[in-house]
């Protein structure tokens, strides 16, 4: 992993929701564990998510959802994919039904963070995401 | 009373008495306290207040009686708004309901009033909050939430068989007021006098959506200050028995505000409210009796109960004084409460049921008009009907089993609780006096001061979760292996099919109204809102009697006002 810049995250809501108040804490603690958050208002469209992903080089994707808006994120799933940026790990934070996790995992997320996950568990499992996205990204650059 | 307040709190300050028992049997308790607890600190409640070991009447040195507490339903109001309360008549059951289409609804809703239920409430699709139609979003999201109403078909069959005339609606229904309108409808439709409609917006307090869940807010802040204005002025003269504006703490503390800032910026809000009307020159008497709160209620118990019963007597002093109500309705601080959502846990879900009635009762000891409360399960998703019926029963276990309704304000005397009361004042007026230097709620709601507050208390309570500093059972202290851990059913969405049909049933809708009635109730919509002071609710409300759909009215003042897109200070 490079150890020019630190890791740099998009934590975003896509859909119809505004409750924010997990995604804000989120962005706090991996701001406080050293990375880069790129933080958005609510209601992103997914285009969006991805030309911001795109834009802004980042290295993990991070969406957060209270209110049933993870149900498109299988939708953003397709989407990175056809946009080529499918190695950007994704994550899903919020109220997610078991049988949703699976289906999201499925899909390709790549960690759901429950309302009682810790601090730890998810600076280290973003951290983790983000250093292998880095070394992908680095593949590509040097294939 | 912020002098009484202040003189209320620390023994430090109260007046020495004379040695005696008192004297010799607190100093020997002390020192068997200081044995026992050495230099332990005292602890916090999430309000930042410090508590004692112990109260005692030395706390309470120099209270006055008829000063502080009085009775219920007099001045200061701090024991009830009421002078029977729940010995006369207890709250109203509201659970909040709203899933699929509208015939789902109106089924759940048959359940819940068959089952103790004694109001109606209507929580719509998040389409719908964010003022849309069904047909303008994508459809694997519609319905999760709540019931996807558009038209007044879908009211109708939303109501049916229920005797709007009769009970009261709750409906969370954000500026422009659609629901109402498309209510009004139904019952005009049905020869029911709007008279005779009685039921609250809830929602109606845009500040609080700009502010704290964003999950409402449809248009930009001005436009959504002259349509609450309107429509508070057409309610008072065409539905006299509507309470046109709940003004929401909860979404704040639900935002992170502790229970004192959710209470001080409630407050800031009803403040500004309050200014706007009188700005319309407004008999504060007239407008005042209908404005109507909505708490979050913790399972911070006698915090919980303090930040209410300090919060109505801070409510009755400044109706009174800062703006000259005489009339004792508009003294009243009506509440409704709802048990809070975020201390519930995904981790052994079913410890929510006795966390949710520790929040209930906190609500009920603080003397509430109204109460939802949560079912256990919606920390996984909207609620399972299994799980809505062990909310409405430990309601029902409350009121009817457990005598907590016997004896009005049954904590009011408690040394803690009176001393807890005052510093919760305390806290709370620094909290309006913040906002009041800020210029008032709507200029600190743009500023970002409010959303600030929200954000670094959130994270604060975070961080002591994630610290140990503030236990959560099953989250950060007696967890289950997660293979043990598996009581989680979740409410599965509405099939697609059903949300289809839906679709279709709109589309039909749309195609079988009069053109012309549709454009002409659009153009006096668009007429009214650019116009200095036609009343642009009344507009609002012929035109969901003329078909026109909740959508289509959400946009045109969209196009009017434009769209409001909140604040994000992060």
């Amino acid at each position: 992993m490079s150890q020019l810049h630190p890791p740099k995250v998009l934590v975003t809501k896509i859909g119809l929701d505004g409750h924010d108040r997990g995604s804000r804490v989120v962005a706090a603690y991996l701001r406080d564990a050293g990375m880069e958050v790129l933080y958005t208002p609510p209601w992103q469209e997914i285009s969006q998510v991805i030309r911001l992903a795109e834009e802004e080089d980042v290295d993990v994707i991070g969406i957060s959802s209270l209110a049933t808006d993870h149900l498109l994120v299988p939708k953003l799933m397709k989407a990175l994919k056809k946009a080529g940026l499918d190695y950007l790990p994704v994550v899903v934070g919020g109220i997610v039904p078991d049988d949703d996790e699976k289906k999201l995992k499925k899909a390709g997320v790549r960690q759901v963070f429950h309302p009682g996950a810790s601090r730890e568990e998810i600076v280290s499992g973003v951290a983790a995401l983000a250093a292998e996205a880095r070394a992908a990204k680095e593949r590509e650059v040097f294939a | 009373m912020t002098r009484r307040a202040k003189a209320g709190g620390t023994a430090s300050k109260a007046v020495p008495l004379p040695l005696s028992d008192f004297d010799n049997a607190r100093a020997a308790w002390r020192a068997e306290v200081q044995a026992g607890l050495g230099d332990k600190p005292n602890p916090k409640n999430r309000s930042g207040v410090e508590v004692q070991a112990i109260y005692t009447p030395e706390d309470r040195a120099g209270e006055r009686y008829m000063e502080a507490l009085g009775f219920p339903g007099q001045m200061p109001m701090t024991r009830g708004i009421y002078p029977t309360m729940h010995r006369g008549r207890t709250w109203s059951q509201r659970q909040l309901i709203g899933l699929g289409v509208p015939a789902d609804y109106n089924a759940r809703l048959k359940t819940i009033l068959a089952h103790g239920g004694t109001a109606v409430s209507l929580i719509p699709c998040n389409s719908v909050y964010r003022g849309y139609d069904i047909d303008e979003m994508p459809v694997e999201i519609l319905g999760t939430c709540g019931v996807t109403v558009n038209s007044v078909e879908d009211m109708t069959v939303c109501l049916d068989e229920i005797p709007i005339g009769d009970i009261s609606t709750a409906l969370n229904d954000p500026s422009p007021f659609t629901l109402l309108a498309l209510e009004l409808a139904v019952a005009k439709k049905r020869g029911i006098s709007w008279s005779r409609i009685s039921g609250t917006s809830n929602q109606s307090d845009y500040l609080s959506h700009y502010i704290a869940n964003h999950m409402f807010f449809r248009l930009a802040l001005p436009g959504a200050r002259r349509v609450l204005l309107d429509h508070i002025a057409f309610a008072r003269e065409q539905v006299p028995q509507w309470n046109s504006l709940s003004i929401v703490g909860q979404h704040m503390q639900q935002a992170g505000a502790t229970p004192a800032e959710a209470m001080g910026l409630t407050l800031s809000s009803a403040i500004q409210y309050a200014n706007d009307c009188l700005a319309r020159g407004w008999d504060p008497d007239v407008f005042l009796p209908r404005f109507t709160f909505f708490f979050d209620i913790s399972v911070s118990f006698f915090e919980e109960v303090a930040k209410f019963r300090a919060g109505r007597r801070i409510w009755a002093d400044l109706t009174r004084n800062r703006f000259g109500a005489k009339d004792p309705r508009s003294w009243r601080f009506k509440f409704h409460g709802q048990t809070s959502g975020v201390d519930l846990t995904r981790e052994q879900p079913l410890n929510n049921i006795p966390r949710v009635a520790v929040q209930a009762m906190a609500g009920i000891f603080g003397g509430l008009q109204s109460l939802h409360t949560d079912s256990y399960d919606e920390v996984l998703s909207v609620p399972t009907e299994a799980a809505a019926r062990i909310a409405v029963a430990t309601q029902n276990i409350l009121k009817e089993e457990a005598h907590l309704t016997d004896v009005i304000d049954p904590l009011g005397g408690s040394y803690y609780v009176e001393a807890l009361t005052d510093q919760m004042e305390v806290k709370i007026r620094e909290v309006i006096a913040r906002i009041d230097e800020a210029g008032g709620m709507y200029a600190a709601a743009e500023a970002g001061l409010p959303q600030q507050i929200c954000g670094d208390s959130a994270l604060a309570f975070a961080r002591r979760v994630d610290d140990g500093e503030q236990t959560v059972v099953g989250v950060n202290k007696y967890r289950l292996p997660p293979e043990e851990d598996t009581q989680r059913v979740a409410l599965k969405p509405p099939p697609r099919k059903k949300m289809d049909a839906q679709l279709k049933r709109l589309a039909q809708f749309k195609a079988a109204r009069s053109r012309a009635d549709v454009e002409r109730a659009l153009a006096d919509l668009q007429r009214a809102a650019e116009s200095k002071d036609e009343n642009v609710y009344a507009k609002v409300v012929d035109a969901a009697c003329s078909g026109v759909t909740h959508g289509e009215i959400c946009g045109k003042l969209r196009e009017v006002y434009g769209f409001g897109n909140p604040l994000i200070v992060a």
